[in-house]
C-alpha cells in the first residue's frame, strides 16, 4: 500500500496501510506517543483503499479492509479517514481476536485493580471512562477490555477515546489541555471527536489489572443502583462480546470465573457529576 | 516481489524462517491468514525459535484451529445422528474427513462447511432427514434451486437454524455439466468406515477429489491450501495405484497437474515422470501465488482468466450464456 504506519495499543500491534496520505498522517499525529508493535510484527493489518483507482482522487471514498472483513461494509468519505482507520482496527479486534476474551466495555484502573463499565451505545461508558481519567484514574480503554483466559487479568486497549455528540463538549471542558483529533461531522454515529489518552494511560498500557467491579451505567434516569446477579452479568457480557463463541470453552471458563468473583451493579444516572460520585462510592464499597 | 512463495517456503522448509526480518514475518502471517493456512503454518513452525510476537500469533492460530476442529467434528456427528436411521453410507469429504480420519492434512487446517457424499439414489431421503433435523435452505431462489437440482453435484446449501453451520450434500464430486464424469458409485463402494460409522474416501479417491476440486472445478481460489492437502495426502499414502484410479475417474490430467504443483510449491515426492511441466503450468503457478505482502489478491487479469475458465469447464457455451444472462438480469 502507498502509505502505512505501525502502532501498538495495549498488547495488540497494528499495521495500517492506506491509498491516501491523510488517514495515515492523522494516525501518526494522534498516536505519536504510542510504541511500535512488539518485535516489529503486528497482530493485525488494516487496509484503507479506493474500490477503483480513479476513486482515489474523484469523490474519494475509503473502503475498510484488513485480515478480517465484513462484506458490504459501507465506505466513508476521505474527510472521515481517521474514523475509517479506527473502525478498521476495531473490526480486526472484533472479528480476529483469539487470545483475549473481548468485553465490550470501558475500563479504568486504580491501585492495580480494574473497573469495567459496559452498556449499550449511548449509556456513557466512553464519557465516564474519560472523566474518570480526568480525575486521576488510569484509562485502560473506552471500547474493549481484554480478559485473559489464562490469568483472569484485564488487559487494556487504550485506543483514542471516541467521543460522540454531547460528550465532546463535556470533555473539552473537563480536559482543556488534552489533545483532541479533528471534529468529524456527519458520521454514521453523528459528530465524533477523538481524545488522546493521557501520558500515564499510554505509558502503562501494557500493564494488566485485577478486575474488581463491573458497572452497567445507564444515562438519562434518576440516580439509582441495584445489584446485578452473576447470571445476568454473564448473559449481558456474552451479548457484548464479539468473540465469546469463537473462544468456546476458554471463553466460557474465563467469563464464569469473572462474574462469580467480582460484584456487578447497574447504575442509573441523570448527569455525569452524579455518576462520578456514585462510581467512587460503589468502588470503595466493592 | 512478495507473493505466496514466502508462505510455500515456510511450509516446505520451516527452518528457513530463521532468515525472516519483521517485514517478512508480517507478510508471511498476512498471506497465511488470507490463504486460510495460518493454523497449518502454526503447527509446522511449532517449537522453532522465532520472535515472541510471531510465536504468540501462531499460538492463537493453533488454539483457533483446535476449536474449529472440535466444532467441525461435532457438526459431522450431528449429521450422522440425523442420517443414521436411513442406513445409507455417509462419506465425509475434505477438511472434516481429514480431521475425522486423523490425517496429517487435517493438522491445524481451517474447516468451513461440512461436506458429505451420499448415494444419488438416496438423495431425497437424505434431504428430508436433514430438513427434519433443523437444517434450512440458504438460497430460496427458484432458479438457483432448480439449477442446483438439475445440474450440480450437490444440494443447494443448507444451514442449521440453531448452530448456524452449513452443510453441502454431494452425490458426486464434479458438476453434472462438466466434461469429466467421475465414477460416484466407485467412490462410495471403496470408501472406508470410521469407528463412529461415518465414512471417508479411500486415500486415492481423496487425492482425486482434492485434484478435481482444484483443477477441474472453480477458479483456483484457495489453491495453496488445496495443494497443501494434496502434498500431505501424497506424503502419507504415496502414489501407488493413484494413476490408475485417476484415469478411471477421468481425472488423470487433473491429478497429475495437482501433483506437479504440490511438488513445485512444497517439494512433494512424486515420480520423476510426473514432473514434466506443460505450457500452461506457469500460468497456474502465477494464479496460485497471487497475493501481495498485505495478503491482498493481485494479478487481476490472471485471476479473471481463471474465473472465466472455471465457468467454461463447468458447462457448455450455450448453457453458460443462458445461465449468466439469467444471473445478470436478476442482479440488474
Amino acid at each position: 500500500m502507498r502509505h502505512l504506519t505501525h502502532l501498538r495499543i495495549g498488547p495488540i500491534g497494528f499495521r495500517v496501510g492506506s491509498d491516501w496520505r491523510g488517514p495515515i498522517a492523522a494516525l501518526e499525529n494522534l498516536y505519536r506517543d504510542y510504541p511500535a508493535p512488539e518485535d516489529g510484527i503486528p497482530d493485525f493489518n488494516v487496509h484503507l483503499f479506493a474500490a477503483r483507482p480513479w476513486r482515489r482522487l474523484l469523490r474519494p471514498s475509503v473502503h475498510i479492509g484488513g485480515d478480517f472483513v465484513i462484506p458490504d461494509a459501507a465506505p466513508l468519505p476521505l474527510a472521515q479517514g481517521l474514523l475509517a482507520a479506527e473502525m478498521g482496527m476495531n473490526l480486526q479486534m472484533a472479528l480476529g481476536q483469539r487470545r483475549f476474551l473481548l468485553l465490550h466495555a470501558s475500563a479504568v484502573e486504580r491501585d492495580g485493580q480494574a473497573l469495567l463499565m459496559t452498556g449499550m451505545s449511548g449509556a456513557g461508558k466512553s464519557t465516564l471512562a474519560a472523566l474518570l481519567m480526568a480525575r486521576g484514574w488510569r484509562l485502560m480503554g473506552d471500547e474493549f477490555a481484554l480478559l485473559d483466559p489464562a490469568t483472569g487479568l484485564i488487559h487494556g486497549f487504550p485506543r483514542l477515546i471516541s467521543l460522540k455528540n454531547e460528550a465532546i463538549a463535556v470533555l473539552e471542558r473537563a480536559l482543556p489541555k488534552a489533545r483532541f483529533g479533528p471534529v468529524l461531522k456527519g458520521t454514521p454515529k453523528g459528530t465524533i471527536r477523538h481524545l488522546v489518552p493521557d501520558a500515564r494511560a499510554i505509558a502503562a498500557m501494557a500493564e494488566p489489572a485485577v478486575p474488581k467491579l463491573i458497572l452497567f451505567p445507564n444515562y438519562g434516569f434518576a440516580a439509582a443502583e441495584r445489584a446485578v446477579p452473576p447470571s445476568e452479568t454473564f448473559v449481558r457480557l456474552t451479548q457484548a462480546s464479539t468473540n465469546y463463541v469463537a473462544l468456546a470453552e476458554r471463553g466460557f471458563d474465563a467469563l464464569t470465573r469473572l462474574v462469580q468473583t467480582i460484584p456487578a451493579r447497574a447504575l442509573d444516572y441523570p448527569d455525569t457529576a452524579t455518576a462520578l460520585t456514585q462510581v467512587e462510592r460503589l468502588w470503595e464499597a466493592a | 516481489m512478495t507473493d505466496g512463495r514466502i508462505l510455500a517456503q515456510a511450509l516446505r522448509d520451516p527452518v528457513t524462517i530463521a532468515r525472516l526480518e519483521p517485514a517478512g514475518w508480517t507478510a508471511l502471517l498476512a498471506i497465511a491468514r488470507a490463504e486460510q493456512l495460518i493454523g497449518t503454518l502454526a503447527h509446522r513452525l511449532e517449537g522453532l525459535p522465532m520472535p515472541g510476537a510471531a510465536a504468540r500469533i501462531l499460538a492463537d492460530a493453533r488454539a483457533s484451529a483446535a476449536q474449529g476442529r472440535t466444532a467441525a467434528l461435532w457438526e459431522a456427528e450431528m449429521a450422522r445422528r440425523a442420517l443414521a436411521p436411513l442406513g445409507m453410507p455417509v462419506i465425509l469429504l475434505k477438511g472434516t474427513a481429514y480431521a475425522a480420519a486423523g490425517l496429517a492434512a487435517g493438522t491445524g487446517r481451517s474447516i468451513g462447511d461440512l461436506d458429505i457424499l451420499v448415494p444419488r439414489a438416496r438423495f431425497d431421503d437424505a434431504e428430508a432427514a436433514l430438513l427434519a433435523a433443523g437444517w434450512e435452505w440458504v438460497k430460496p431462489d427458484p432458479y438457483d434451486d432448480r439449477y442446483y437440482r438439475r445440474w450440480m453435484h450437490e444440494l443447494p446449501p443448507l444451514i442449521h437454524r440453531e448452530r448456524d453451520r452449513m452443510i453441502d450434500v454431494h452425490h458426486t464430486i464434479l458438476p453434472l455439466t462438466a466434461r469429466i464424469t467421475p465414477d460416484a458409485d466407485a467412490l462410495i463402494a471403496d470408501s472406508v468406515a470410521l469407528a463412529n460409522g461415518l465414512r471417508v474416501l479411500s486415500p486415492e479417491d481423496m487425492l482425486c477429489h482434492a485434484a478435481a476440486h482444484l483443477m477441474a472445478d472453480g477458479d483456483l481460489a484457495g489453491g495453496m491450501r488445496n495443494l497443501w492437502d494434496v502434498h500431505c495426502l501424497i506424503e502419507e499414502f504415496g502414489v501407488a495405484g493413484l494413476e490408475k484410479r485417476a484415469a478411471h475417474h477421468g481425472l488423470g490430467s487433473a491429478v497429475a497437474r495437482a501433483a506437479r504443483h504440490a511438488h513445485d510449491l512444497y517439494g512433494t515426492a512424486i515420480p520423476e515422470s510426473w514432473c514434466m511441466w506443460d505450457s500452461r503450468d506457469p500460468l497456474y503457478r502465477r494464479r496460485i501465488l497471487a497475493r501481495d505482502g498485505w495478503g491482498r489478491p493481485t494479478r487481476k487479469l490472471t485471476r479473471l482468466g481463471f474465473y472465466i475458465r472455471s465457468h467454461a469447464i463447468r458447462m457448455p457455451p450455450a448453457m453458460l450464456a443462458r445461465h449468466l444472462f439469467i444471473k445478470w438480469r436478476r442482479e440488474a
